[in-house]
Formats: structure tokens, C-alpha cells, sequence
């Protein structure tokens, strides 16, 4: 029998396996932050242990910094403790650190496919929980705790059990106006944030086949967001092109090796998944969460769900729950729900093409005048490259606040951060209570419902906008 | 980590149940960047009670603790164990342990030792007749022991053979890992040359 792509990753990188234990994985690339490593480095320094391999590390500062005035020292002091400890680590252990100030910093999993060192095939882990978002590329990447982030350091392998394999086919095309975030936003929704426990999910099909590597890598990001160990998208053209030419992919000779090991990463065709779901793309829309977890989700079209309507009474009391901590009444329809606060970053969608869409939708706009619009990009190169093509302007002339790289009020580590009651439409990936500033209520979205929320000052998508008189022509895409 | 084969210390009867990592080492004492210094956080929401046990003279230098059912309930944060381990204790003996903190116990080389409810019972009644009294965790005989003469307590504990294996040994995760060294040499031998590296 044959084997499915993530079958294959792993089998690579078995270093050990024995009966009844774990198998002992090599870890191609460890990323590390300022938040999941001082202790795992302290570990080390009490047992006497050094870092393995540094080479095959890399640190960058993004969770807590701060996203304007980030030449002055961070006013926090648990965040600059955290950073300051980072740099000490990174500097004993002879890690390779991109800190705040660097052109190469930016959000972890924004960095790594952006260097190039993000590639087909590797075992890629960090203490972060949306490490999955470098499956795009066909690795198998996950998140770990600090126990573990000390394991890699000192070893540069983990112990893991084999996880089943599941296959997420996607037929059809996307809708246009539809992206990779309502595509995850709808698979999460229909299997519940506990769907994909236990599993490496492959995501494959046309739809899939038709997205960028950016959009592969919003739909990968969120794979932990409906329980699963990792999710991966086998690599194809579209892979390597985006790869070639970076700072740390192959070059030469190794390019080509490269390529034809990368081309044998697909899943065979006589391989058997553990489990496999249907979607079809063509069926979706605009899509976006009312409550508290990221399987709570709706479409744009439709009204806060009536919490009696559940059978499941776990869920009936979470969506009751849900509505009262989001101050939402039943029945009403998700485009009046007003915002406060829209937020368009993070790893999930902080990369030059949200940046793009966003800017498409927002160009020749304002801002509504009750609603305030945060565009955080992903990492400093991501900030250099809008600016070069002008997209900070147009977000600043449409009334927006445009900012340094990092996480920012995706998990509201740093100063932005929502304040009690605050409502914001976010491009982010986690809505729970609380996790974008203490009572504050986050709405899920895609770039383009969020720069339309911003314009209109309730949920939108650009359909609703009216067009705009002006003569450039590709704005207000229906 | 260290080795543990046996360990006498003064017992510290902590009259509880349902201890979750809460109550162990609330939120707000996570913020360190070390492994070390948890010790003032243990227990912080008790410490205040000038009648709390452990701010007793008596059992401030307490080094095995003995707690109620479901000891270490409540979110999965290593610094519970940390915390305790901070302070001097070696052993937690209880009639239940939560799976995840007795996991994180095993990992940091601490012993939870799982003993019958009555076990508790007699030996609290005894570190609370004869306060400072020492208590002995013999993990090679898997024993707990307290008080002399006819009235001695001594019985067995529970602890699975593979946690025994490693406190016993003194490994860590990392250290049962770097004893398969060779294989991890013999793997990064096969790595193709085109794989990346961060640094050149
Ligand atoms: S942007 Fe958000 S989800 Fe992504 S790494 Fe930062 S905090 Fe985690």
C-alpha cells in the first residue's frame, strides 16, 4: 500500500523507533520567541546543556513588541524582561536572532517562509500553536510546549506518537470575493473546534490546488483552531516558485536535488487516510464567527444562530454562553452587528497580498467615523514592500493607523489591545474570551469583509460598499 | 536531573483536596523567565493565614508533602512542580494525583507517590501529634514511613515502573534522549546537503 505525503515526512525523519514508545523525530527547523523559550533555555543552562544545533535555529521577537515607537525601550516590563532574556539566550547559545529593529523580524511563521527556510518536506516545530502554518509548503510543522522547546534545543529531535492521517479534499472553485480564510472559517464551523484531534490533516483538492501559497498557508494556520496536530498541502509549482530565489532556498546544483525530492511528496495514489471530509468550495461565501471559539461561525448573510436550535446540549449551553460574553441577541443578522475595532495582521492574514486586498477595497475610502482600523503587517519585510508600493498611504488617507511589524492585537500581548466590551472584526484566528484584551468580543473574518467592515462600521463584505465614482476601475469588486 | 532513591524529610500535612495548579501557584506568579524563584508564589493564596501549615516553624522546612485526593487538578502549567520543587519539597504523597500533573512530576524529579486514602489519614494524624516529624519516600522499596514503635506507619506507594526507572536513574526527557546520541549522529549523517541552515 502506498503512503500519504505526511506518512512520507515522517517516515523520513524517524531517527529511532522501538516498540511501544514514541518514534524520536528529527526536527528540520526550530523557531523560538521571546514568550515559550526563557525557561527552556534555562533548562538548559541548570543541566549544563548547549543548543545542538544552531544551525538549525532561528529566534525572532513578536508576541509582546510594541508596534509603533519600537526604537524606544518596551514600556512592559514582563515583555521586556521576556525579550531582554531572549537576547541574552539567543547571544550565550549562538542562536541567529532577528530582534526588534532588524529588517528580518517580523511574526514567526511569517519569517520562516519568507526567508526561504520554510521548504517541502521538513519537520518544522516551535513553542507557538500555529506553527502549522508552514504546512503549506507540504512540512509537517506543529507547536510545542517549553518542555519540549528545551527537548529540541538540547537534542534537536522530539519524542512523538504517529498521529492518524485525515485527507480535507476541496472540489470546486471559490466563489470570486471568497478567500482561503472563509474556506477554513466554513471547515471549521461544519467539523467543530475538536474535528481534527489526533490527526495530520491534508488539505488537497482543486480548490486547494488554486490557492497561492499565502492563501495555503491561511488555510494551514488554522488547522489547530479545529484540534489537529498539524495540517499540510502537498507541494507543486506554485510551491517552488515561491521558494526559488529566496535568501535560504537551494541554489544550483542543491536547487535541483531539491526539487526532484520535493516532487516525490505527494500522497500515493493507493494510500489510505484514517479518515476524509468532502467540501465544496463553490457553495462558499463570505463567512464569519458570532461567539467565542472559531467553530462558532456563520455566514456573512446570516443571523446570530438561536442557541435552542442546537441538538447537542454542550453546544447548546456554549452558544448561550457565547452570545451573552459577545452581547448578541439571537436572530439578528451578522451585517448590523457593529464594530468597533477592525484589525488586519497576524499570521494568519498579515502577508503583502492581504496587505493588497485590503488596500484594493479600502483605496479612495474612508474609514468609518465610529470605527477605528489597524493594519499590522507580518514582518518588517512585509512593511518595506507595501510601503514601496504605496499601500501605507492609501490606508492612512482612508483614516486607518498603520503599524510596525508583530502579533500585535492578535493576541493582545502588547499595547493594542481591545478595552472591556470593545467589538472588533479581526483577520485573526482565535476569538476566545479575552484573548484580544480583557472583555473584549472578536469577530473572525477574511481581509475583505474586514476592510469593508471598517468602511461601513458594521459587518460587511465589499459587495455592500456602494461603487466608487472615481474613474480607477478595479475597485468594489462585486 | 537528580537521582532519588530514598528521601527523609519533615512531613507537611496539607488537609486539602481537589489542590488544583491554581491554588499550587496561582496565574500572576508565572511571569518569571527562569525555572527557579516559583517558591514564593506556592501556595500564595494560603500563604497570608498566619495558621496555613506551612507557615508554621514547625514545617517551614518541609520537605514531603501530604495532600488529599486529586492533588495538582486544573490547567497543565510545569510550574506546579516547579513551584514545589522551588521550595525544598522532593515528594507529594496523596491518594490521587491528576494525570497531567503527576506526568509533569516524573519529567522534573519530583515523586508523587499514590498511597491509600487510610495512608493519609494516619499520617497526617501523626505529623499533626508530633509536628517537624520526618516522613521517608523509599522509591527503591516503594515505601512511605513514619513514626516508630507500635504505632509506626509504613506502606507501600503506587508509581508506575517507567517514572521509577527514570527518578531512580536521575533521567530527564532530554537525558533518556541524548542516550540514543549514536542514532541521532547516525541520522544527521543521511541529511541531504541541500537541506537549509540558519547559519552559514
Ligand atoms: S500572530 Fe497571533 S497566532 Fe500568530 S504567532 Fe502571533 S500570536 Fe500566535
Amino acid at each position: 500500500m502506498g503512503k500519504t505525503l505526511s506518512e512520507k515526512v515522517w517516515d523520513e525523519h524517524v531517527v529511532r523507533s522501538a516498540e511501544g514508545e514514541p518514534d524520536l523525530l528529527f526536527i528540520d527547523l526550530h523557531l523560538i520567541h521571546e514568550v515559550t523559550s526563557p525557561q527552556a533555555f534555562d533548562g538548559l543552562r541548570l543541566a549544563g546543556r548547549s543548543v545542538r544545533r544552531p544551525d538549525l535555529t532561528l529566534a525572532t521577537e513578536d508576541h509582546n513588541v510594541p508596534t509603533v515607537d519600537w526604537d524606544k525601550p518596551i514600556a512592559d516590563p514582563v515583555s521586556r524582561t521576556q525579550v531582554e532574556t531572549l537576547r541574552k539566550n539567543t547571544e550565550e547559545f549562538g542562536v541567529r536572532s532577528h530582534p526588534l529593529g532588524d529588517v528580518e523580524q517580523g511574526i514567526v511563521h511569517i519569517i520562516g517562509p519568507q526567508l526561504g527556510l520554510t521548504q517541502p518536506g521538513m519537520t518544522i516545530v516551535c513553542g507557538d500553536s500555529h506553527t502549522s502554518t508552514h504546512g503549506a509548503f507540504g512540512a509537517i510543522a506543529f507547536g510545542i510546549g517549553t518542555s519540549e522547546v528545551e527537548h529540541v534545543l538540547a537534542t534537536q529531535t522530539l519524542m512523538q506518537a504517529r498521529p492518524k492521517t485525515m485527507a480535507v479534499t476541496v472540489t470546486g472553485d471559490l466563489p470570486d470575493g471568497v478567500t482561503a480564510k472563509d474556506l477554513v472559517l466554513t471547515l471549521i464551523t461544519q467539523t467543530g473546534t475538536g474535528g481534527g484531534q489526533g490527526y495530520i490533516v491534508e488539505y488537497r483538492g482543486p480548490a486547494i490546488e488554486a490557492l497561492s501559497m499565502e492563501g495555503r498557508m491561511t488555510v494551514c494556520n488554522m488547522s489547530i483552531e479545529w484540534g489537529a496536530k498539524a495540517g499540510l498541502i502537498a507541494p507543486d509549482k506554485t510551491t517552488f516558485d515561491y521558494i526559488e530565489g529566496r535568501p535560504e532556498a537551494p541554489k544550483g546544483a542543491d536547487w535541483d536535488a531539491a526539487v526532484e525530492h520535493w516532487k516525490s511528496l505527494v500522497t500515493d495514489d493507493d494510500a489510505r487516510f484514517d479518515k476524509e471530509i468532502v467540501l465544496d468550495a463553490s457553495t462558499m461565501t463570505p463567512f464569519v464567527t458570532w461567539g467565542t471559539n472559531p467553530g462558532q461561525g456563520v455566514q456573512l448573510g446570516g443571523t446570530v444562530p438561536d442557541p435552542a436550535q442546537f441538538e447537542d446540549a454542550d453546544e447548546r449551553v456554549g452558544a448561550e454562553k457565547a452570545l451573552e460574553y459577545m452581547a448578541l441577541e439571537a436572530g439578528t443578522p451578522m451585517r448590523e452587528v457593529k464594530v468597533d475595532t477592525v484589525f488586519v495582521g497576524s499570521c494568519t492574514n498579515g502577508r503583502i497580498e492581504d496587505l493588497r486586498l485590503a488596500a484594493e477595497i479600502i483605496k479612495g475610502r474612508t474609514v468609518d467615523k465610529d470605527t477605528r482600523l489597524l493594519v499590522v503587517p507580518g514582518s518588517v519585510r512585509v512593511r518595506m514592500q507595501a510601503e514601496d508600493e504605496g499601500l501605507d498611504i492609501i490606508f492612512k488617507e482612508a483614516g486607518a493607523e498603520w503599524r510596525g511589524a508583530g502579533c500585535s492585537m492578535c493576541l493582545g500581548m502588547n499595547p493594542d489591545q481591545l478595552t472591556p466590551g470593545e467589538r472588533s472584526a479581526s483577520t485573526s484566528n482565535r476569538n476566545f474570551e479575552g484573548r484580544q484584551g480583557k472583555g473584549g468580543r472578536t469577530h473572525l473574518v477574511s481581509v475583505p469583509v474586514a476592510a469593508a467592515t471598517a468602511v461601513r462600521g458594521t459587518l460587511s463584505s465589499p459587495a455592500d460598499l456602494p461603487e466608487l465614482v472615481s474613474t480607477g476601475a478595479t475597485d468594489g469588486r462585486a | 536531573m537528580e537521582k532519588f532513591s530514598t528521601h527523609t524529610g519533615v512531613g507537611v500535612p496539607l488537609r486539602r483536596s481537589n489542590v488544583d495548579t491554581d491554588q499550587i501557584i496561582p496565574a500572576v506568579y508565572l511571569k518569571r523567565v527562569t525555572r527557579t524563584g516559583f517558591e514564593d508564589g506556592l501556595f500564595a493564596a494560603w500563604r497570608g493565614d498566619p495558621s496555613f501549615v506551612l507557615n508554621k516553624p514547625e514545617y517551614a522546612a518541609g520537605s514531603v508533602l501530604v495532600a488529599g485526593p486529586d492533588f495538582g487538578t486544573g490547567s497543565s502549567r510545569e510550574h506546579a512542580v516547579w513551584a514545589l520543587q522551588n521550595y525544598g519539597f522532593r515528594a507529594v504523597i496523596s491518594p490521587r494525583f491528576a494525570d497531567i500533573f503527576r506526568g509533569n512530576s516524573g519529567k522534573s524529579g519530583l515523586v508523587a507517590a499514590q498511597v491509600d486514602e487510610k495512608v493519609v489519614q494516619r499520617l497526617w494524624d501523626h505529623l499533626e501529634e508530633f509536628p517537624g516529624a520526618t516522613v521517608t519516600v523509599d522509591l527503591e522499596t516503594r515505601t512511605v514511613k513514619a513514626g516508630e514503635g507500635p504505632d509506626a506507619i509504613e506502606d507501600s506507594f503506587d508509581i508506575d515502573d517507567y517514572t521509577r526507572w527514570r527518578l531512580l536513574e536521575g533521567l530527564d526527557d532530554v537525558g533518556i534522549t541524548l542516550s540514543h546520541e549514536e542514532d541521532i549522529e547516525a541520522f544527521e549523517k543521511t541529511r541531504p546537503t541541500w537541506k537549509p541552515v540558519t547559519i552559514h
